[in-house]
């Protein structure tokens, strides 16, 4: 058959699919996805008794096959650490996948897409930070605040991501980097109400935090768990949690601040 | 109830532009996340529903939608499901938990947290219910 001469060596297509899974797990697709993607991979390319274990934070291989000509066993352990979301790649291993079910491409093919894919640039800073500022302002209007609530909102958002994308790769842990965030908007709409900017010092804090919520982890959590995957569900649902809460103590801590500063009733 | 629902559309592209969701899917999280929230006031105003019954049921269309979505353009649900839930995402009992809770009123703040709390597993029950419905179901209309 075609398919089996197409390569004599597993090890790389068990690479390739590990690699195919790193990219997906990486960028928030469900547990049950990444899985499914990798047998597929395996399953076009001929690999025999290929074995996956996919956790949250990590993708586990072994198989039996030729490598370098005879045969033997591989086995793989890669870690993932959990890093933020970028659904198009997600969208672009996918489409790949059915691609090479249809045979559109060989492994050295694949492996190629795969590192495009991997190198798939992320949308620009002024654009994500634009895109927090508006969603702050849309969410701030929703939930009850009027227009220079949301005018305000949007500033907070907007700040909100330049302090959240300036400190993404510094090694501020995740804990820290949400109660940061929760207390700057907290301060930075404080500020605004006492100059006298926006009605309601509630509504524009509420809208300028969603940029915080955990979105990703939050829905993949559920469908971890929903699909048997417990322990990926349950990492991602407490990872989702503790954003919250931290997002929450932001807040608190920076009104405890100022009503120990300023005295008086709060708002 | 057209501009509330427009500003939730508009708010969930928001956010799927920080989920990096490919250009082309925009227009879809939006008309998921504003067909969620038009719902989730739809309910609560003349079904006269409590707000988490009316998160259930919108996150229940929310899910509905992205998976329909998720089928016709051969793509994963996470696209559309992410971001569109967002609007019903209980941001503001988690909000005033917190403010309560420094301002020293615990009653309220328990209340205000056990909302959230509910709110989230409306949320919860809503996609798992929908996850259940074969997709054999959401085929079947693709060919129509």
């Amino acid at each position: 058959m075609e398919k089996e001469t197409l390569h004599q060596n597993d090890q790389e297509l068990l690479e390739v699919a590990v690699m195919a899974g790193h990219i997906l797990l990486e960028n928030g697709a469900e547990i049950a996805r990444v899985e499914e993607t990798m047998e597929r991979i395996c399953r076009y390319f001929g690999a025999q008794s290929e074995n996956f274990f996919v956790l949250s934070n990590g993708i586990f291989v072994t198989g039996n096959g030729n490598f370098e000509g005879q045969r033997g066993q591989y086995a793989k352990v890669q870690h993932i650490p959990v890093k933020g979301a970028q659904l198009d790649k997600v969208v672009a291993v996918n489409q790949l996948s059915r691609e090479v079910e249809e045979g559109c491409y060989s492994l050295e093919e694949t492996k190629e897409k795969l590192e495009q894919i991997k190198r798939m640039p992320e949308k620009s800073f002024p654009v994500q930070i634009l895109a927090s500022g508006i969603g702050s302002a849309c969410f701030c209007y929703l939930l009850g605040g009027s227009l220079t609530d949301s005018a305000v909102a949007f500033a907070a958002g907007f700040l909100l991501y330049v302090f959240v994308l300036s400190v993404k790769k510094s090694d501020m842990t995740k804990i820290t980097k949400n109660i940061c965030g929760g207390a700057l908007v907290t301060l930075f709409c404080i500020l605004c109400h006492r100059l006298g900017l926006g009605e309601s010092l509630s509504n524009m804090i509420i809208g300028s935090i969603i940029p915080l919520v955990p979105g990703v982890a939050f829905t993949n959590g559920i469908r971890d768990i929903a699909d048997g995957d417990y322990i990926s569900g349950a990492v991602r649902i407490l990872d989702a949690i503790l954003v919250f809460l931290c997002v929450a103590i932001g807040v608190g801590v920076m009104f405890l601040i100022y009503h120990r500063v300023f005295g008086g009733v709060l708002l | 109830m057209i501009i509330p629902v427009f500003v939730a559309a508009l708010g969930t592209v928001a956010f799927s532009v920080l989920f990096g969701v490919p250009r082309q899917y925009y227009v879809y999280c939006g008309f998921v996340g504003g067909a969620g929230w038009w719902l989730y006031l739809m309910v609560t105003e003349y079904a006269g529903c409590a707000a988490e019954e009316a998160v259930f049921f919108a996150a229940c269309l929310v899910v509905l939608l992205s998976r329909f979505l998720a089928v016709w353009e051969r793509c994963p649900v996470t696209v559309f499901l992410t971001a569109g839930i967002f609007p019903l995402v209980p941001g503001a009992r988690i909000y005033w938990t917190a403010y309560y809770l420094v301002t020293d009123r615990p009653a309220d703040a328990a209340v205000n947290g056990f909302a959230a709390v509910k709110a989230a597993f409306a949320i919860v029950l809503g996609i798992v219910l929908v996850f259940e419905v074969p997709n054999r179901f959401f085929k079947i209309n693709k060919q129509k």
